[in-house]
Order: C-alpha cells, then sequence, then structure tokens
C-alpha cells in the first residue's frame, strides 16, 4: 500500500490558487508533489522525457477524462484516467509502457482532494505496470473547470505479429465479453443523480492490458479487440460491422447484466447494451481458439467472460439481436445521449 | 431490487405465442396505448412473434409525442429566462418545438435545464435555490399526474414562492375516444396501459368498450404481460365478446389509488388539451385548480402569445391515431431521422416514427 504524504504544507494552501498555474514556487510545489506521487522516472525534470524502447512497432495514443463526481464507487478521475488510456494500448495488441498525465485544475480545489487523486494514479500505474514520465499542470479560473480534468497520453510496444484491428474481422468470428455490462455508466449515473438504490453499484474501472497480453502470450488468434467506453456494447458491435463490412449477431440470454444494474437501467429508462463501461472489451476471435480465450479471460479476478455471438456474412453490416423470448431486433447506434425516459 | 422473470420467460412467451397463432382466423388490428408497451414491443421484437394476420399500431400514448408544440416552445422559453431553472424529465430535451429549437440547445446555450427523477426533486431545489424561479415541466399522463400534485401540494403547504409547473398532463380515455371516433378509425381492439389504470382504476374503460363495441384488455409491460394481453382481445375479437378484462390484475384494482386519485383531484381539474399532431380534445387534460393557480407557469410569467409553428411536412396526427404508417411519411428517413427529426414520434425511443426508422432495412430490404 501507499505510505505516502503530501509534501505541500495544507495549512498554508488548502486550495489551488492560480498562482498554482503561474510557474513560481508554487508551481514548483505542485510539480514536487506529482513527483512524490508518481515516484522519480529518470527522464523527469528534463523538458521532455526520453524512452529507450527496443521495438519497431509503437501504440501511441491520448485521451482526456472529465468525470462528475471525481470520486464514484469503485474508482475516481485518477485510475480512471490511467486505465483508460492503458486500456486504449491494449486494444491495440500493445504493451503499455509509458504514461503522461496532463492536469487542468479549477482554482478553489482542494489540495487534499488532488493529493487523493494522484495517489490514485500512482496506485493505477503501478497495477497496470506503467511509468509516468512526463506532465504538465494548468489552473483555469474557478467556475471554468469541473475541479479536475485530466489527459493522459500513453505510449506501448507490440511484440508480436498480429494484425489486431476491425478489417481482420471475418465471418464465423467468436465475440467475448469479458464480463458484465454497464455497472460504471450506472454508477456514476447514481451518484451524480442522488439515486439510492438496496446496493451500491461500483464501476467496472479495470486495467485490461494483462488479460490481453496473456491471450497474446498463449498465442490464440485475435482478429480485433475493442474496449466498451461510451456508448456500450452496443455502439462498439456497429462501429465494427461497419468497419469490417460483416454482420454480428447477438445473444440477449448470454449477455451478463448483474441485477442490480438491470434494475436502475429500468428506472432510468437506459438499455445496459447503450450504458459506459471502464473495464469491459470485446474480442473477436476465430472459432477454433474460443473455448481456450475463453479460459485465459475467465482465470482473471473479475472476470465473467462469455461468448455472447457471432460475426456472419451481411450486406447490410447489421448488427441484431435475439431477444430473451426468442425474437430478433436490430441494435442501432444511438442518436445522442442516452436520456431517462419519463414512463 | 428483485424482477419478476416470469413475465421474460421465454417458455411462457413462446406458448402465448403458439396459443395466439392457434386461435386467429382473421385480421385484426389492435392498438397498444401506451408507449412504454410499444418500446417493449420493439426491444423484444414481439411484433415479430405474432402470425402476419395480428397488426399492431402505435398508440397515442407517448406524452412526449403528444405534448403540443406551444407548451414546447413556452418550456424554450421559460428556461431561457435568466432567473428560472428549468427542471424536466430528460427525454423532453430533444423534442423539437417551432423552427426545430429544442431544450438541449438551450441548455448548451447556457439555459439552466435540469434533468429530473421526480417532480419533488423540483421542489427540493427551489429550496436550495430562494433567489431563482423553478419551474417544473410537468409531463405524462395519469401516471405522474400524482407526484406532480404531490410537489405542488407540498410547494404549497411550505409556501415556496419560487416553484412554479408548466403543467401538460393529459388523459387517456378522451384520446381513446378521438380515435375511436374518427371516420378512418381502424382499431379492433385495445391493450389499455396497465400503469395508467393503477392509479385511475378502469371504471371509465367499461363506458368505452360498450359504446365503441371495441374489446379493451388493461395490459402490463413485459413480453409475457404484453403477449397474454395480446391473446386475451384476440379470443373476444374472435368468439365476438365485448369486455373490458385485466391482466394486469397484479396491479391494478377496479377503482384505481383512491389515496391519489384524491390528491389529483385536491390540485388539478380537467380542461381541454391540444394534442400534438391529433388537436384539441376536449377535457383531455389537467391544469391547477385556481386554489393553486399560484404555482402555475404560465400564469407567473405570462407566457400566453406565442407564436408557435408545427412543420407542415410532419403527419405525426395520423401515426399517432394509426391512419398512417410511418413510412407513407414523405419526410421519412430523408428530412426527419433521429439525428435531425421534425415531428416528436421520430425523437422518442417509444415513438412510432423512431422504432421504425431502426426497422428502416428490414422493412425496405
Ligand atoms: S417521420 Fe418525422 S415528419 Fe414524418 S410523421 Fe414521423 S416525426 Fe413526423
Amino acid at each position: 500500500m501507499i505510505n505516502l504524504s503530501c509534501p505541500i504544507p495544507l495549512q498554508q494552501y488548502p486550495h489551488i490558487l492560480m498562482a498554482h498555474g503561474g510557474g513560481g514556487r508554487l508551481m514548483q510545489q505542485l510539480i514536487q508533489m506529482f513527483l512524490t506521487a508518481f515516484g522519480t522516472a529518470d527522464s523527469i525534470g528534463h523538458d521532455a522525457a526520453i524512452l529507450g524502447l527496443k521495438s519497431n512497432k509503437i501504440a501511441f495514443t491520448t485521451d482526456s477524462y472529465v468525470v462528475k463526481p471525481l470520486f464514484f464507487p469503485g474508482g475516481d478521475i485518477g485510475s480512471l484516467a490511467v486505465n483508460g488510456t492503458v486500456n486504449d494500448l491494449a486494444m491495440a495488441g500493445a504493451r503499455p509502457l509509458y504514461l503522461s498525465v496532463g492536469f487542468i485544475l479549477e482554482e478553489g480545489l482542494s489540495i487534499e482532494t488532488l493529493w487523493q487523486v494522484a495517489l490514485s494514479i500512482q496506485q493505477a500505474a503501478k497495477i497496470a505496470n506503467v511509468k509516468i514520465v512526463t506532465g504538465d499542470t494548468k489552473v483555469v479560473d474557478r467556475g471554468k473547470g469541473d475541479g479536475i480534468f485530466i489527459n493522459t497520453t500513453g505510449i506501448g510496444v507490440i511484440e508480436h505479429s498480429q494484425i489486431i484491428a476491425p478489417q481482420s474481422v471475418q465471418p464465423g468470428d467468436l465475440i467475448l465479453l469479458n464480463g458484465d455490462l454497464a455497472r460504471h455508466g450506472i454508477a456514476i449515473m447514481a451518484v451524480r443523480e442522488e439515486l439510492e438504490f438496496e446496493t451500491t453499484i461500483e464501476s467496472d474501472s479495470a486495467a485490461l492490458a494483462e488479460e490481453v497480453l496473456e491471450l497474446i502470450a498463449a498465442n490464440i488468434e485475435i482478429h480485433c479487440l475493442r474496449d466498451l467506453t461510451r456508448g456500450g456494447l452496443a455502439s462498439v458491435l456497429n462501429e465494427i460491422a461497419v468497419a469490417a463490412k460483416v454482420g454480428i449477431e447477438i445473444d440477449e440470454s448470454l449477455i451478463p447484466v448483474r441485477e442490480d444494474v438491470q434494475g436502475a437501467c429500468e428506472i432510468l429508462g437506459f438499455d445496459p447494451l447503450y450504458v459506459a463501461n471502464e473495464g469491459r472489451f470485446v474480442a473477436f476471435i476465430p472459432q477454433k481458439h474460443g473455448d481456450r480465450a475463453l479460459e485465459i479471460m475467465r482465470s482473471h479476478p473479475s472476470s465473467h467472460a462469455t461468448i455472447i455471438g457471432k460475426v456472419v456474412a451481411d450486406q447490410n453490416w447489421l448488427v441484431t439481436l435475439q431477444s430473451v423470448i426468442g425474437s430478433k431486433r436490430i441494435v442501432d447506434l444511438l442518436s445522442g445521449e442516452q436520456l431517462p425516459r419519463i414512463c | 431490487m428483485k424482477f419478476v422473470n416470469e413475465y421474460r420467460s421465454p417458455k411462457i412467451a413462446q406458448e402465448y405465442v403458439a396459443e395466439i397463432a392457434r386461435i386467429t382466423t382473421r385480421p385484426w388490428k389492435i392498438m397498444e396505448i401506451c408507449g412504454g408497451q410499444t418500446h417493449s414491443i420493439v426491444k423484444y421484437g414481439i411484433d415479430k412473434l405474432l402470425p402476419a394476420q395480428i397488426t399492431l399500431i402505435h398508440g397515442p400514448g407517448c406524452p412526449v409525442c403528444v405534448t403540443s408544440v406551444d407548451l414546447i416552445d413556452q418550456a424554450i422559453a421559460l428556461a431561457a429566462l435568466p432567473e428560472v431553472i428549468f427542471c424536466t424529465f430528460g427525454d423532453m430535451l430533444r423534442i423539437p418545438g417551432s423552427e426545430r429549437k429544442d431544450l438541449r440547445s438551450l441548455k448548451a446555450q447556457g439555459g439552466d435545464v435540469r434533468i429530473i427523477y421526480s417532480p419533488l426533486d423540483a421542489v427540493k431545489i427551489a429550496l436550495q435555490n430562494p433567489d431563482r424561479q423553478v419551474v417544473f415541466f410537468a409531463v405524462g399522463f395519469e401516471t405522474t399526474v400524482p407526484t406532480t400534485a404531490m410537489a405542488v401540494y407540498q410547494a404549497s403547504q411550505l409556501e415556496i414562492e419560487n416553484f412554479s409547473a408548466l403543467v401538460a398532463h393529459v388523459l387517456v380515455p378522451p384520446a381513446m375516444e378521438t380515435i375511436l371516433a374518427s371516420s378512418e378509425n381502424c382499431v379492433q381492439g385495445f391493450l389499455a396501459a396497465g400503469h395508467v389504470c393503477t392509479i385511475t382504476g378502469y371504471e371509465d374503460y367499461l363506458e368505452i368498450a360498450l359504446q365503441y363495441d371495441i374489446p379493451i384488455v388493461i395490459t402490463g409491460f413485459e413480453p409475457v404481460d404484453i403477449l397474454q394481453g395480446i391473446y386475451m382481445c384476440i379470443k373476444q375479437l374472435e368468439a365476438g365478446i365485448v369486455e373490458v378484462e385485466n391482466q394486469y390484475s397484479r396491479s391494478v384494482s377496479y377503482e384505481g389509488n383512491q389515496t391519489a386519485q384524491q390528491l389529483i383531484r385536491e390540485v388539478f381539474e380537467t380542461t381541454s388539451r391540444q394534442w400534438r399532431g391529433i388537436g384539441m380534445i376536449e377535457e383531455s387534460g389537467l391544469k391547477l385548480r385556481d386554489r393553486y393557480s399560484k404555482f402555475d407557469a404560465e400564469k407567473r410569467f405570462n407566457l400566453k402569445d406565442h407564436q408557435t409553428q408545427e412543420s407542415s411536412d410532419c403527419i405525426s396526427g395520423l401515426i399517432l391515431q394509426g391512419i398512417k404508417k410511418p413510412t407513407q411519411c414523405e419526410a421519412f428517413g430523408k428530412k426527419c431521422t433521429p439525428e435531425n427529426p421534425l415531428g416528436a414520434p421520430m425523437v422518442s425511443s417509444e415513438g412510432a416514427c423512431a422504432a421504425y426508422y431502426r426497422y428502416r432495412q428490414l422493412v425496405f430490404s
């Protein structure tokens, strides 16, 4: 566990001031704080990180995180910012190595909160086995941000010769899902809207790289990987169907959704297929490797991996779902964001 | 939270599907009134399991779809006022008013529009923001009326000065009568909305059934509920019987929820109301009684003289009455799509046009 204490004298400046972004002494204190949290990689202190990458295939990705509230059951903006970028690298079949972290802080944010987020970043990076090698901090006027915005950029290396991309998907491929759907979106919604359910629904936020690297190490042929973030399973399957010019058939009864999450979705008028996840991915795998892949995915602690459907030839590139009562319907893209219904 | 999985049981559902196929000898047109049922029908593909002779017509039971364009315009005008916090259910955000303006774009332009789950939340927001005006957009059928009534009643008890409601509530039975009385009516049986009847009971439905010689089955929302409701309705039609039957007896009683009815009567009285696409229906809406009129947003903000303009391409009225199918609308899928809707039935997930749009590839190919 973490045994760090925040190096900024809290009594003196308990909140972020505009001066924390001003380049002077306060900013130095802030940088010191991040260095303490993230550990000193060799390259920190220069204007740029110098990385030794022993591969000629590099994966490179960036994402920004704006989540309200900053802390939620099962995670917080810090771990989310690490896991999200690590997962994007993992979905390209890369081994995540290095991250940059950029903060946009709102004037008035408590240093204590920032410290908690920094510790969470440190912890998540440790679990995901990545180093934070460079970063940036800006402060914006009070009212111009939601406390903290984080941007993370990640670099990873590809150590195999598989082409993991939608274009590799073929009719006959099985679609594997690594766990239950919709927990992250509902967890956030529940706190944000102060909805009280019988149980606390925790986010599924998790780093996925280890699981993917294990599949690759076991010589499983992987045609495509995609993590299910905003837009949920339905959006991802639609994107892949179009990109690969195939049809996708899934079976509702095989898609795990926890009972409490299902209940919350009914109350809010949401369809779990469209709700955001942060630790879930689908893998498109040729039939012959399906069982072995499932076995590996299931060996991961939180994993209830299942085969949820298959890829078929279809000139309309449709995603269809066999409903629990046995009929078929199209799973379309959502128009706009999902909004709670009246009745 | 426990779920009644038996109402989603594939086995029971298949049994009803088989029974319906067995007893159906002629073509029948049945209307489900409630948008929640339309949603289930589309979601579970229930229509695809029925014999081809049975046509399900999606009724006007989506409160989002039938809210008149002038009320939407008023809502947008109110939400634009700097002193107003405008509270609404989420699905009203994308409904186009005149000139395709909607609450969502107003929110993006800085309007303080907040999505709430219960009208009582709006009262809470009013208490927390004494220096702002909090307006609740009271939309919905008989199901949502009791909580609006409760919110107004509470605001009155607590003497809250900064809360008001823009009331757009509508009632189901008058809409059913309008559909049945139309010369173009083709509906032969009704699935009435279970949750509406949970509040109101079903005394009123007896009169309608007898007067218009039409079977009515009060039906729930789960797939098995709907299939059973259809089965009961077809059975009556095939036997030439006209009755009001209650499929949803686990929740609906003949008298309904008396306490809720009392509260509704305390706060509201009936009024004629404009239904989007259908027109004026006598005694089909609710308005605040005089003793609560200070909570009436229309009066408080004096918004009466508003120019409204409905898209002339949209034939949503005919669609909501089951007279035309969305695919018969010139604008369907061209000028009018879920991303850029002309009329409400294309916006709401329960709207018939949006439901058809999802299936367009199958319909056309
Ligand atoms: S398709 Fe669009 S324009 Fe046509 S009736 Fe439906 S909502 Fe109106």
